[in-house]
């Protein structure tokens, strides 16, 4: 699959602001002056709504947008859409509340954190849903979306809040999310077409005569499918990129947290480890969309 | 309403026969003519007389060799546009409504003037069905010519898909599946019609007639590998054979 750049940001950044929301929702201690709750929520309203309007560059007509919430009965892409305006709306409200009375309101708090939670899943589901693209066709897509949304949430969370040793907690969900993450990475690799029971012998229907094989396209030059769901390219690196996502995404925001934890250093430092796990997953992100690999690329001879 | 309709009053759709397709893409430029100069937005590229030209298409013809275990390959030309599935996964999947199935007649449709181009349901399609339009960025698909089958002014004969109504060997048929002594019914249960990625689940309306059974010569030894049987020469020819077949 095509790794769209406004996706990729798209699904990182609203990740980690929602994941901030849910744990602010619950009721993350923070120090609870109104200037820093409105920096509270500026960062994780602002992570999320960056990300809702970064997402709506690759749609055709960005204007119609509003046209998306209507379907939410059958629609993963409108239940999400639904569901993270919902969210921003009521963390708006929680955030003004809080400042304007110096008090946390935990019901509403609490239905905050639940629409950040459905918000992640739903946007998950719009991968996981695929059934033409079996590595995404798993309970495990919407696992790994929600475990780093937590993970990245967390750092940011524990980087503005007023957390009894967050670094020990941060370390935890990192670690819990990479182990999804490992699972999904495993079970990719035993999902591709093939595994799915998808051939070009499946695909013309022909698997009765012989060996099936592409001689000529429809067209010398490319077209919508191929640059969309034929995509390679992406995937020449993607060993190296893999590491940059461990790296970056895991064991550089482990070490930033343990520094923190064991010095006296500021919470304020776990906001490094945030951005570099924001940094990894952006690769890993990549990743998820260049190594999918689409039924429709049966018919162009490619994998 | 993108939620599918649990029945439709007529299946109209395609029996598309591998058996008697040349390949000539007559029906993909017939398509393509149609439904650029027909009611809805023209069907664009871009660059098109240029070095990069690119396009949307609603009709592709692929061509595939099928090699059996022991008979020399064969060639399949194999034309691929949407199969207006039962289960369509690009209609659930749409935000918009934009992408729906009809009641009456099961065509699969896009309105194009509440389409945000998210691409959604072409990476829905295990087929390949829907492309970007590159100038109107709205989805395209096979409309089964909706323009065509329905109108009243065009003349008898033209009121059936321009691929249809183009195929110059008979290889394209249209008709509704729903009635089981139509052209189309008839042809499946004849000749044992045949649906793409049935792992997939959408339960497409359209069919293949696969390609008939070879004609194959009766001997016993038809392996495309073992070399023929050299004829005996005689004469010089033959001293030739014998004297190189002794030298090793």
């Amino acid at each position: 699959m095509h790794p769209a750049v406004s996706v990729i940001f798209f699904t990182v950044m609203s990740g980690a602001g929602l994941g901030m929301i849910f744990l602010i929702g619950l009721g993350f201690p923070v120090d609870a002056s109104a200037g820093w709750v409105f920096l509270v929520g500026v960062v994780g309203g602002g992570l999320s709504v960056a990300g809702l309007l970064v997402s709506t560059f690759h749609l055709g007509h960005p204007e119609r947008a509003w046209r998306a919430l209507s379907q939410w009965r059958s629609s993963w892409l409108s239940r999400e859409g639904i569901a993270a305006i919902a969210t921003l709306i009521l963390f708006g409200i929680y955030v003004l509340a809080w400042m304007a009375t110096g008090k946390r309101y935990p019901v509403l708090g609490l239905a905050t954190a639940l629409g950040a939670a459905l918000t992640v899943f739903t946007t998950s589901m719009i991968y996981a849903q695929l059934k033409t693209v079996p590595q995404w066709h798993s309970r495990l897509t919407p696992l790994v979306y929600c475990g780093f949304a937590l993970g990245s949430g967390w750092l940011l969370a524990s980087a503005f809040g007023t957390h009894e040793a967050p670094e020990f907690w941060g370390i935890a969900l990192i670690g819990l999310a990479w182990a999804a993450k490992w699972m999904w990475w495993a079970r990719a690799s035993r999902a591709r077409l093939a595994d799915a029971g998808s051939t070009p012998e499946t695909a013309t229907g022909l698997g009765f005569i012989g060996k099936v094989r592409l001689l000529e396209r429809p067209h010398t030059g490319g077209n919508y499918l191929t640059r969309e769901m034929v995509h390679r390219i992406g995937r020449k690196h993607a060993s190296r990129l893999r590491m940059l996502a461990l790296v970056f995404g895991g064991v550089v925001p482990v070490l930033v947290l343990a520094i923190v934890g064991l010095s006296d250093a500021p919470g304020l430092f776990n906001l490094l480890a945030a951005i570099s796990m924001i940094i990894g997953l952006l690769a890993e992100r990549w990743l998820f969309f260049a190594e999918a690999e689409h039924a429709v690329s049966l018919y162009y001879g490619h994998r | 309403m993108t939620s599918l309709p649990q029945s439709t009053e007529k299946r109209l759709g395609l029996v598309i026969d591998l058996d008697t397709c040349v390949g000539c893409h007559a029906c993909a430029v017939n398509c393509k003519e149609w439904n650029t100069g027909a009611g809805a937005s023209p069907l664009a590229d871009t660059d098109a007389y240029g070095a990069d030209v690119s396009g949307a298409w609603l009709n592709r013809i692929h061509t595939f060799e099928v090699t059996p275990e022991n008979a020399p390959a064969q060639i399949v030309h194999f034309p691929k546009s949407c199969l207006h599935c039962d289960d369509a996964p690009c209609v659930t999947v749409c935000p918009t409504g934009a992408s729906h199935k009809r009641s009456e007649d099961g065509i699969v449709l896009v309105t194009e003037d509440i389409c945000i181009g998210c691409g959604l349901c072409a990476w829905a399609c295990p087929y390949g069905a829907r492309e970007m339009d590159p100038v109107e960025n709205v989805m395209k698909k096979c409309t089964l010519c909706v323009d065509r089958i329905y109108s009243e002014t065009l003349a008898e004969e033209d009121r059936i898909p321009a691929c249809v109504r183009t195929c110059p060997s008979s290889a394209r048929h249209f008709g509704d599946f729903n009635d089981p002594d139509s052209n189309v019914s008839r042809l499946v249960a004849e000749r044992g019609g045949i649906d793409l990625m049935p792992e997939m689940e959408t339960r497409p309306v359209n069919k293949y007639l696969p390609p008939r059974p070879k004609t194959r010569p009766a001997s016993k030894a038809p392996s495309a590998a073992a070399p023929a049987s050299v004829p005996k020469a005689d004469g010089f020819l033959g001293w030739l054979d014998a004297a190189l077949d002794k030298l090793g």
